[in-house]
């Protein structure tokens, strides 16, 4: 392992991990609640009644404070890339650094455009032409999130590039392959639809405290059919899309699989863990059961990791230790051709430094036999490629449950309110209030299966996190990290105060 | 000056005047706008001026001129604890 001080890393890591859940609380509601605005102007411009239109202005005000608060916390995290993860930046920054510019820029030209209209633009321009710029907002916030999911998308496939040992950077050899990497493919579609069924109950949230407080109930009623009714079809879309994302994590991602399943031992015919409990003394090669207790639902994971109930799918031992009746690879192996790619690299490096070409080309040579396993040089044991299992294990669990219970309290709502006795069911107004802190806890819950289920990579298999950031001492990042926290902490509050405020103030109605 | 476009003659000076007209009305009617564009702007300041100036510079831009420098600098770093840096 790379002489570097791994509490820096771990700094590092804290702070890229806060930015970005700070930053995912605000881009989930963009993507949603901008969808939600057009699909209620949509509905004023097609009934022409007053009331749709003082619905879709007091939920595109709300869309604007979020947005407001939320807008550039991303750009904080390009920030870290450039002090913290410099190793990482370089070496990826010719793929992305202009992908995510361009994206800037068109997304701020979208928005300084249609955003203008969204909110200046009641009776000044055309009905219709104010609600295409609603619609123009909705669909250029989603498609501003394409390029950053492609990245990450990358991230955990690394496919259409190639690594070039002369200038230390991937180098694009396929374009289409990149952003039609069945990763990135399945990750923005099951991110904008969780963010669409997350804006939905931010919608059920606020429409029930309205409902429970006896305040502007016909509104609360309307949003609330329309919310249950785009909430349900969001969770039937990412219930598809999970199940293409852990398709696509099972044969790219075998040992993430694994670690959000609790599975050591592989097996055909494999069950699905419906819930359980750890044992947290299990480690990887022993012979402990990793569960205290389990509760499965026999052939489901063999059918969700490769679509047949009879096949095999590997656990974390196989996958550490090798199969060979499988034809799996252990990881002791793959560290060897690692280590040996490394060395030629350093060799290369070596040999161009005293102008040696012959020798430069013989490195590069033996270098590209084994540069797949790149990554695996820097590792020390072979369990040094498995992730923590615990955290992406309950948080993949939490994330599922609360995925399966949203669709059923959308036909809850939708149920009575076609009834016309929600107003009645009092038992169901309160799960409605606190279920937008569910949804963001669900969204939060996604990106920790993600991130931390792909350890310890940065990028799948070819450069691990420690190796990724900048020699710095730890000190420099813990004063920043504070500060973020410090920063976010307010900016938090201000949303909170200001949406809260807007809240209790209500929509003018019949405006 | 006019343009034509679609069979329809615009005026360009017109159409940016109203452009104009447009956006200053929208900027002087705000309401809450008001405050949420005072948040925009010290959370840029904050973050542009502040953070990126003083606390987050771009390591590689900042210690080296070129490409090729910071190309070898990272080749040096990914590389540095390979045996055959070890034995030297």
């Amino acid at each position: 392992m790379l002489d570097v001080d791994l509490s820096m890393v771990n700094w590092a890591r804290a702070q890229f991990a806060l930015t970005a859940m700070y930053h995912w609380i605000f881009v989930p509601l963009t993507l949603g609640l901008s969808f939600l605005c057009a699909f209620f102007e949509s509905i004023y411009v097609r009934t022409g009644n007053k009331e749709w239109k003082s619905i879709t202005k007091f939920w595109m005000t709300l869309f604007g404070i979020n947005f407001a608060i939320g807008v550039a916390t991303g750009i904080i995290l390009e920030f870290e890339f450039g002090t913290n993860w410099s190793n990482y930046s370089w070496i990826v920054g010719d793929i992305f650094g202009a992908p995510l510019a361009i994206e800037g820029i068109f997304a701020f030209f979208l928005e300084a455009t249609f955003f203008a209209v969204m909110f200046f633009g009641w009776n000044r321009v055309s009905k219709n032409f104010h609600l295409f710029s609603t619609w123009m907002v909705a669909v250029g916030s989603n498609l501003s999130a394409v390029w950053i999911l492609v990245a990450n998308g990358w991230m955990q496939n690394p496919v259409g590039m190639v690594f070039n040992p002369e200038t230390a950077r991937f180098e694009m050899q396929n374009f289409f392959e990149v952003i039609f990497n069945p990763v990135a493919v399945s990750k923005f579609t099951h991110t904008s639809s969780s963010g669409f069924l997350f804006a939905c109950l931010f919608i059920l949230t606020i429409s029930c405290w309205y409902l429970i407080k006896e305040r502007h109930i016909e509104m609360a009623k309307k949003s609330i059919v329309v919310a249950s009714v785009f909430g349900l079809l969001s969770s039937a879309y990412v219930g598809f899309t999970g199940d293409e994302s852990a398709y696509e994590v099972a044969q790219k991602q075998p040992m993430k699989l694994a670690a959000i399943e609790g599975l050591y031992q592989g097996e055909k015919n494999a069950p699905i863990v419906a819930a359980g409990i750890l044992n947290m003394d299990k480690q990887p090669g022993d012979n402990q059961d990793p569960f205290l207790v389990k509760v499965e639902i026999p052939y489901l994971l063999s059918l969700l990791a490769n679509r047949s109930f009879n096949s095999f799918v590997p656990g974390v031992d196989d996958l550490v230790y090798g199969n060979k009746e499988e034809g799996i690879e252990g990881v002791a192996s793959k560290i060897t051709k690692g280590k040996q790619a490394l060395n030629d690299l350093a060799q290369f490096k070596q040999a161009r430094k005293e102008k040696n070409k012959e020798k430069a080309e013989q490195s590069l040579t033996r270098f590209k036999t084994n540069q797949d396993y790149m990554g695996y040089g820097y590792l020390n044991k072979p369990e040094d490629a498995v992730p923590s299992i615990a955290i992406p294990y309950y948080a993949f669990h939490i994330m599922v449950a609360l995925g399966t219970f949203f669709p059923i309290l959308f036909i809850a709502f939708l149920f009575f309110s076609l009834k016309g006795s929600l107003t009645q069911t009092k038992w169901l107004l309160p799960i409605g209030l606190i279920s937008s802190l569910l949804g963001l806890f669900a969204q939060q819950s996604g990106w920790v299966v993600a991130e931390v289920g792909r350890q310890p990579w940065a990028i799948n298999g070819l450069l691990p996190v420690h190796v990724a950031t900048t020699n710095l001492a730890a000190r420099n990042v813990q004063i920043t990290f504070f500060m973020f926290l410090g920063l976010f902490t307010l900016l938090l509050i201000a949303e909170i105060k200001i949406m809260l405020k807007q809240i209790s103030i209500g929509p003018e109605e019949g405006k | 000056m006019k343009l034509n476009f679609l069979n329809r003659n615009i005026n360009l000076k017109a159409a940016s005047h109203s452009v104009y007209t447009f956006y200053k009305e929208g900027f002087k009617g705000m309401v809450l706008g008001k405050k949420l564009w005072k948040i925009i702007l010290i959370k840029l300041f904050v973050m542009f001026v502040i953070l990126k100036l003083f606390f987050f510079p771009n390591y590689l831009n900042t210690n080296f001129q070129t490409d090729e420098e910071k190309g070898n600098y990272v080749l040096e770093q990914i590389t540095r604890n390979t045996s055959l840096n070890k034995t030297k």
